[in-house]
């Protein structure tokens, strides 16, 4: 399996780290006591433990540590293990850079 | 037939021609009281134990290819209950004297050998780590033996002691722990289990669920046709979340690819099971002669039933640092197995959510040395409706309610288990 990093080229997966899913959303709550706490309990639960664990196309997080050391997110098709995109995680320092035109 | 030293003697005076099929091929019936889907290790034991333990004989074992087709027939096939945490600690430990009776149980060669594992040390705070799980092993009266390097040498002189960097300071040995021989574990519960009536059907996917008005579970779609069941157990191992999503249920579960290998036969070398503890390196020698090893998991999800080369190589170099020796021997062949990854690295056997739906899930890695004992529970749940003591944690809320059984201390994270 090899990965086109955006930033470095087409290197050998053992370059990578991965984290997983990059669906889950981390639930955001506002911290005044209003919302019912089995909702929230409900919302972390899904958003730590639940798994949709598709046999297809999935988007999830990859550390180029061996290159760039940038945080990525491909889809891949975890059947094949063909990649299908790979770009910059939203939010990592690269991906700003890239945002801002730089 | 039953199997002893006069049906062995008569079939070797006839030139062993006279050998009948081992376990029956029916047709499926229009409906069981019991449908275990998935004929792996855990499906077949479930089958067996409820014919044979609880008298339910009305079973099928539903498997999509042959049986022993998944994991049961991918694995090391290293048994051994050296686990720390309670839930697990007795639970593995009924396992282990269920391999122990085996053979007689089923009245097949299963090849259950106790050669013993080595959990090497390379640190003192993975010797203290060790030396509290001996201890919590023995207060439940499991044997543990932990050895300083001296007493290690003694068993296994040809390893290397002189890895500046990982040197071996001693090991957690339990003797009782050892191999089995998957592919006969598969067709000794396979035979029990037809001989007490259970259905065993092959090439027979599950692709749908039936339910009732109320949502309960009422029986299963099939290649073969539509089959009613009082009740359905899953015991699908890497498929989990594939087949709960039939029936619109998400699990705490990932699945993620484990490579095995093996390499060119060699004379007798490696007495028991060693593991290396600075790395992930795992060897066994198959009575064919061959090395048989493996270590970690690939760390991507995946269903594709095959590996990559980083983790060869990484393997490989586990290997060379604690039997350089073995650079001279060649690899033979190389396969993946793909297993639920559970969210804290334990299983769940338990009542889904959904009426009439039995999980037996989340194997992670170790799910073949549990294979006689999650077949016991699991029948034991499917025919009682409560969980087997030795069980009873194995909870699918247990994630919600805080009560993780995370044997390696990892957190929520699959493939760190
Ligand atoms: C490389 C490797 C090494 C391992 N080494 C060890 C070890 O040394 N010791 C240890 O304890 N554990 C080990 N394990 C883990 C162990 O093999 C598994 O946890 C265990 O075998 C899983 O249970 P099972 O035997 O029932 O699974 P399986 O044999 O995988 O049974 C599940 C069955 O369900 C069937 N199925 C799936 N979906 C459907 C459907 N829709 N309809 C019908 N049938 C379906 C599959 O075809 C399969 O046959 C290893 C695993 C791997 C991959
Ligand atoms: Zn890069």
């Amino acid at each position: 399996m090899r990965i086109a990093c955006p930033f470095c080229g087409e290197r050998e997966n053992g370059e990578f780290t991965y984290l997983g899913d990059a669906s889950p959303e981390r639930p955001n709550f506002a911290v005044d006591g209003r919302e019912s706490p089995d909702r929230v309990e409900d919302a972390f639960y899904d958003y730590v433990y639940l798994r949709d664990n598709v046999a297809g196309v999935m988007r999830e997080y990859w550390y180029h540590g061996g290159g760039c050391r940038s945080w990525l997110v491909a889809e891949r098709n975890t059947v094949t293990h063909e990649f299908i995109s790979v770009t910059a995680a939203p939010g990592a320092g690269a991906a700003s850079a890239v945002r801002a035109g730089e | 037939m039953k199997y002893s030293i006069f049906s062995l003697a008569r079939a070797a005076l006839s030139g062993h021609k006279g050998w009948t099929r081992a376990w029956r091929d029916p047709a499926p019936k229009s409906r069981y009281d019991v449908v275990i889907i998935g004929g792996g290790g855990h499906g077949l034991a479930t089958a067996y134990f409820l014919a044979h333990e609880y008298g339910i004989r009305n079973v099928a074992v539903l498997e999509k290819g042959w049986i022993g087709s998944g994991n049961a027939g991918r694995n090391t096939t290293i048994i051994r209950s050296n686990y720390g945490l309670p839930g697990n600690t007795g639970f593995y430990e009924l396992s282990m004297k269920l391999w122990e009776r085996m053979e007689q149980d089923l009245n097949y060669n299963t090849m259950v050998s106790q050669r013993g594992i080595i959990n090497l040390y390379h640190s003192d705070a993975q010797r203290d780590a060790f030396a509290r799980r001996g201890n919590t092993m023995r207060i439940n009266g499991i044997d543990a033996e932990l050895l300083n390097a001296v007493q290690i040498r003694k068993e296994l002189p040809f390893l290397n002691y002189d890895n500046a960097r990982f040197p071996i300071m001693g090991g957690l040995l339990q003797r009782r722990a050892g191999t089995a021989r998957h592919d006969a574990v598969i067709w000794g519960y396979a035979r029990a289990a037809s001989e007490g009536g259970v259905d065993i059907i092959q090439n027979c996917e599950v692709t749908g669920f039936v339910r009732d008005a109320n949502g309960k579970v009422t029986g299963v779609e099939t290649t073969r046709g539509r089959i009613g069941a009082g009740k359905v157990g899953m015991a699908v191992a890497g498929s989990s979340s594939r087949v709960a999503a039939m029936a619109g249920l998400r699990l705490p579960i990932e699945s993620h690819v484990l490579q095995a290998f093996v390499s060119e036969a060699i004379k007798p070398l490696i007495p028991g099971v060693i593991t290396f503890g600075a790395g992930h390196f795992y060897v066994s020698q198959s009575d064919k002669g061959g090395l048989v090893f493996g270590g970690d998991l690939d760390g991507y999800n995946s269903y594709a039933q095959r590996g990559n080369m980083p983790v060869m190589e990484d393997v490989c170099e586990g290997g060379m640092a604690i039997m350089p020796m073995i650079g001279r021997v060649r690899m033979l062949r190389q396969w993946g197995g793909i297993m639920d990854m559970s969210m804290d690295g334990s299983p769940i056997i338990d009542k889904s959510p959904i009426d009439g739906l039995y999980l037996n899930a989340g194997w992670c890695y170790g799910g073949f040395k549990a294979t006689p004992a999650s077949g016991l529970v699991f029948a034991h749940l499917l025919a009682r409706d409560e969980a087997h003591p030795e069980a009873a944690l194995f909870r699918l809320d247990r994630f919600r309610r805080g009560a993780m059984i995370d044997e390696k201390g990892q957190g929520a994270q699959p493939n760190l288990h």
